[in-house]
């Protein structure tokens, strides 16, 4: 059982519960974009081992450190990990400059199928994102919690191909 | 050989025997009692059929139809002994009726290429249900594409049964084949067969029957049923991977052209023609799935000693526990409550995604199936991306569903 506490820890239930900035976003939304600088991306994100869709939308401006993320939402349905990650995803990366938000992934995924013994280090970057840390001892949920990065990539690269996992 | 003595007598049901007769049953994942819930993904093997293949590699291993030496002889002996027990198991009166495939979905690509491209042209209509299984569309969905021709979908209703006053008006003149699942892999109903056939007949359709789902629970009797073509795959009913049966009208397998070319499935070659084997040599291009096969015959001897009639009655009453059980738990749905089912619990719980049930109960040593099934239509039907699926064999015991049910308690300790 204690895997299972370590996996289903208190802040991946309540985002399952209440995921925060879900919903999309459209451009009609943006009446305080800068003319022309601001434009809705989004990505489709599918897991066909169990159903997982999920769509991230977001909306970038240029800041003082290049390109920002300046709003993110996302949408869709699945399981805890998935919609869980997704959410805490888009509370870590908005307002961030697009080359740590990258980073922020790297150090996620480190940590979710990384040396263990290294895991300090990603772990210390990562704030509330080390929650997933319990991930690591069910490596068919790995997925589960890399689906709305992965989404996020697809969207910001400008790709029509949805994201999956597999 | 008080193992055994259930295979001889067929005394009262004895659940405790048979599952001594199952290796992995005693495993014992995460230190906890294995608790197997998944025989339809894919059923667990009987010591018999173990021993069965292992013994073909061992004793008697050579390709076969193609040696005069001992071994090649001895191989090809005991390959169509198991064509003939398969033939026994599924009712059919020839045993080259019988096509050994990978399985079922080699099966129905096979029909659908062979006798679909013969008989569907442009304008015409396959006819499905929508409780198929993946590999009862797609081969079909392929075949519309090339031909021209149209996929028409009988409808289910909320419990899960096909609405047969549908089914009869969408029958018509352009229908070249019916297709159905016999019991649904997703929902466990056990369609009404015998009517649906009759209703086909009636206006010349032929019908081919996936009978994945049924093997494991059903008896068989493709004479009686007077389909056209019937499928299984070995692994599903106790059976290997890699091995499953086909059985076509042999009038009609006659008149089939090849599936495959190659090796086995011909009577002459040259370079300007070649003059094919007769069937079911004309479909079994290669070599075949030997030990498969023979371990399959292993398998089918294996049932019919319990009797599938006795492991009928076992499951209804499993099913029927099973089903009382689940309805206790506070929240939660079963998806496909038909009338006639096979063991077979699909469902869902408010608040929950199947695939974190399916990880909880996993870590109790219960192994369900947790997604859409490979049956999306049915998915979409229900509303539901996915659902968790406790799937019962004939070597569940009612103390397993309560270890089900306790698991569930967990979930929902969980998730609250």
């Amino acid at each position: 059982m204690s895997d299972l506490f370590d996996l289903y820890q208190e802040v991946i239930l309540d985002h399952n519960r209440s995921p925060r900035n879900f919903g999309k976003l459209e451009d009609g939304n943006l009446e305080d974009s800068l003319e022309g600088e601001g434009r809705i991306r989004h990505a489709d994100g599918h897991n066909p081992l169990c159903g997982d869709r999920l769509t991230v939308y977001v909306d970038l401006t240029r800041g003082d450190h290049g390109e920002t993320i300046r709003d993110i939402k996302f949408d869709g349905s699945g399981c805890a990990i998935s919609k869980a990650s997704a959410s805490l995803m888009t509370e870590a990366v908005k307002g961030k400059p697009l080359a740590e938000s990258e980073r922020l992934f790297e150090n996620f995924h480190e940590l979710l199928t990384g040396d263990p013994s290294v895991k300090g280090k990603a772990g210390a970057e990562l704030g509330k994102l080390a929650v997933f840390e319990g991930v690591r001892e069910f490596p068919v949920r790995v997925k589960c919690a890399t689906l709305a990065w992965h989404t996020l990539q697809a969207a910001l690269a400008g790709r029509g191909e949805p994201a999956t996992t597999e | 050989m008080a193992l055994a003595q259930h295979q001889i007598d067929k005394p009262p049901f004895d659940v405790e025997a048979i599952r001594q007769d199952f290796p992995a049953l005693s495993l014992t994942p995460y230190g906890k009692s294995l608790v197997y819930l998944d025989s339809a993904a894919s059923a667990q093997k009987p010591e018999a059929v173990i021993e069965a293949e292992a013994r073909c590699y061992r004793e008697y291993y050579a390709n076969v139809h193609r040696g005069v030496h001992y071994l090649s002889t001895k191989a090809t002996v005991a390959y169509e002994d198991a064509r003939r027990n398969v033939a026994r198991f599924m009712g059919a009166g020839d045993p080259s009726e019988i096509v050994f495939v990978r399985g079922t979905t080699e099966a129905i690509n096979l029909v659908a290429a062979t006798y679909g491209r013969e008989h569907v042209g442009e304008g015409d209509e396959v006819l499905i249900t929508t409780m198929e299984h993946h590999s009862n569309i797609v081969p079909w969905q392929m075949l519309c594409e090339e031909k021209g021709a149209k996929l028409v979908v009988a409808p289910i209703d909320d419990r899960g049964d096909i609405i047969l006053e549908e089914l009869e008006k969408i029958m018509s003149e352009r229908t070249k084949l019916l297709a159905t699942v016999h019991v649904s892999n997703a929902l466990g109903t056990i369609n009404p067969v015998e009517r649906i056939i009759e209703m086909a007949h009636e206006r010349g359709i032929p019908v081919l029957l996936d009978g994945a789902q049924a093997a494991p629970h059903l008896p068989m009797n493709v004479a009686e049923l007077d389909c056209e073509f019937y499928t299984f795959s070995g692994h599903k009913a106790f059976g290997p991977s890699g091995i499953g049966a086909l059985y076509g009208k042999k009038e009609l397998l006659d008149a089939m052209p090849p599936y495959q070319g190659g090796g086995e499935m011909i009577r002459s070659v040259t370079f300007e023609k070649t003059e094919y084997a007769p069937a079911p040599a004309r479909f079994e291009a290669g070599t075949p799935n030997i030990a498969g096969a023979i371990a399959l015959g292993a398998t089918v001897d294996y049932l019919e000693a319990i009797g599938m009639g006795a492991i009928q009655a076992y499951e209804e009453e499993l099913l029927a526990y099973g089903t009382s059980a689940l309805e206790s738990v506070s929240g939660l749905r079963l998806i496909g409550t038909a009338v006639h089912k096979a063991s077979v619990l699909s469902f869902v719980m408010d608040g929950v995604h199947p695939h974190d049930i399916g990880t909880i109960l996993d870590r109790e040593g219960i192994a369900v199936r947790t997604g859409h099934h490979c049956a999306q239509p049915v998915m979409d039907r229900y509303g539901v991306a996915a659902t968790a699926r406790a799937s019962l064999a004939f070597y569940n015991t009612k103390e397993e569903i309560d270890r089900l049910i306790a698991g569930l308690e967990k979930v929902r300790e969980i998730f609250g």
